[in-house]
């Protein structure tokens, strides 16, 4: 089966030239080591974690709210329990919290844009947040990234480990941005949300579903990819 | 119907740091050993937008054993260097003793993956059938050498030098 995941070396996303590995990987036979992985379960996930709109101080964060939710499964379609979910985004002014981001967008000071949670038996998540904004990145003149929200998952085994992004449903950007298009066409819709009715609540948020897919099981984690 | 990877981006530290990330055991634990070390690019320049995850057996090469988490994750800083709490690791499955590497970056569209092995553990290296599977003039990538208080294990994302990086 051809791959979903992106080519490392994507010329026209201007940083993987010099950090794409060059060599051809070399294939590496399953054992304990892959076929095992992090079990963290709710160690890293505190209280009102999954609501990025609170600061926990009486504050509240400026912008769209919404509710991203989904469900996560292994590529034989079981859900994926009690697994750790973790999120990171910028601001509704596209401004992220590191020293780094030097965007003339203003800061958020109840908003820090980190979320975690833990799926369900069912293998569900649920985010309350604010819709992120769009934000310049200097990888080519006019260069815009579509909004997102990052999200790393891991799995029950090593093999299974993934760091995505979520993108909106039609969003003008995508036609220009290198990152979505370095996805192979035909997976590139499996990384955009679809708008949700059902999870949007009436005269307080929309909803957005976003469902995700890790490759293999782990039982048998080497048949898919 | 697998979820595309997409890179971290500059901006990972904000969702994925943990304080207690590097710490697979507390710095005063029984065997407790450092593993550091720093991430190059193509020219040779280093990568302070990086993060490295670890996952490994426990001493007698078993994993999910109580009271050992087994998964250690450092970003780098702004010199490009990461550092991991652990204990060496035992055999598994007859392979010699090792750690297994996920590295994501900024300029990274998944992340890659390499593993960690002991330079002083030459005879089960020798006999190691991963290690045997890669060009000998590359198997010295994967080394992590005794350094001080534990072992340095640099990576090379390109170039010269290129670390051995696998796929399953």
């Amino acid at each position: 089966m051809t791959s979903p995941h992106p080519p490392l070396l994507s010329p026209g996303y201007k940083s993987t030239v010099l950090r794409a590995p060059l060599q051809a990987p070399i294939l590496l036979p399953g054992s304990l080591s892959e076929l095992t992985g992090p079990a963290l379960g709710e160690g890293p996930v505190a209280s009102g974690d999954a609501d990025l709109t609170l600061d926990g101080k009486g504050g509240e964060a400026q912008g769209q709210r919404i509710i991203v939710h989904g469900q996560v499964r292994d590529a034989a379609g079981r859900p994926v329990r009690d697994q750790l979910v973790e999120v990171w985004q910028a601001n509704a002014a596209g401004r992220y919290l590191h020293k780094w981001d030097r965007h003339d967008a203003p800061l958020d000071p109840h908003f820090t844009g980190v979320g975690r949670a833990l799926t369900d038996d069912e293998g569900r998540y649920r985010f309350v947040t604010v819709k992120p904004g769009a934000y310049p990145w200097g990888n080519h003149p006019n260069a815009w990234r579509p909004a997102h929200i990052h999200f790393s998952l891991f799995g029950r085994a090593f093999t299974q480990r993934l760091v995505t992004q979520m993108y909106f449903p039609d969003d003008p950007l995508f036609a220009f941005d290198p990152i979505y298009h370095s996805v192979p066409e035909f997976a590139r819709d499996r990384l955009v949300a679809g708008f949700d009715l059902g999870a949007t609540i009436d005269s307080w948020a929309l909803g957005f579903r976003f469902d995700i897919v890790l490759s293999g099981d782990s039982a048998t984690p080497w048949e898919t990819k | 119907m697998t979820t595309p990877s997409q890179t971290v981006g500059p901006y990972l530290s904000i969702g994925l740091s943990w304080d207690e990330g590097p710490f697979v055991v507390p710095a005063d634990a029984s065997g407790a050993v450092w593993l550091r070390g720093e991430i190059r690019d193509g020219n040779g320049d280093l990568v302070p937008d990086a993060l490295v995850e670890t996952w490994q057996a426990d001493p007698d090469g078993r994993f999910h054993t109580h009271g050992f988490r087994g998964f250690g994750r450092c970003g780098t800083d702004d010199e490009g260097k990461w550092a991991i709490c652990t204990r060496k690791p035992g055999p598994v499955d007859g392979q010699a003793p090792h750690i297994a590497v996920s590295v994501f970056a900024r300029g990274l569209l998944d992340r890659v993956i390499t593993r960690v092995y002991f330079a002083d553990e030459a005879p089960a290296n020798a006999a190691d059938k991963v290690l045997e599977s890669i060009p000998e003039a590359r198997r010295h990538t994967l080394l992590a050498a005794p350094d001080g208080d534990g072992y340095r294990f640099d990576i090379r994302l390109q170039g010269d030098d290129e670390t051995v990086f696998f796929t399953f």
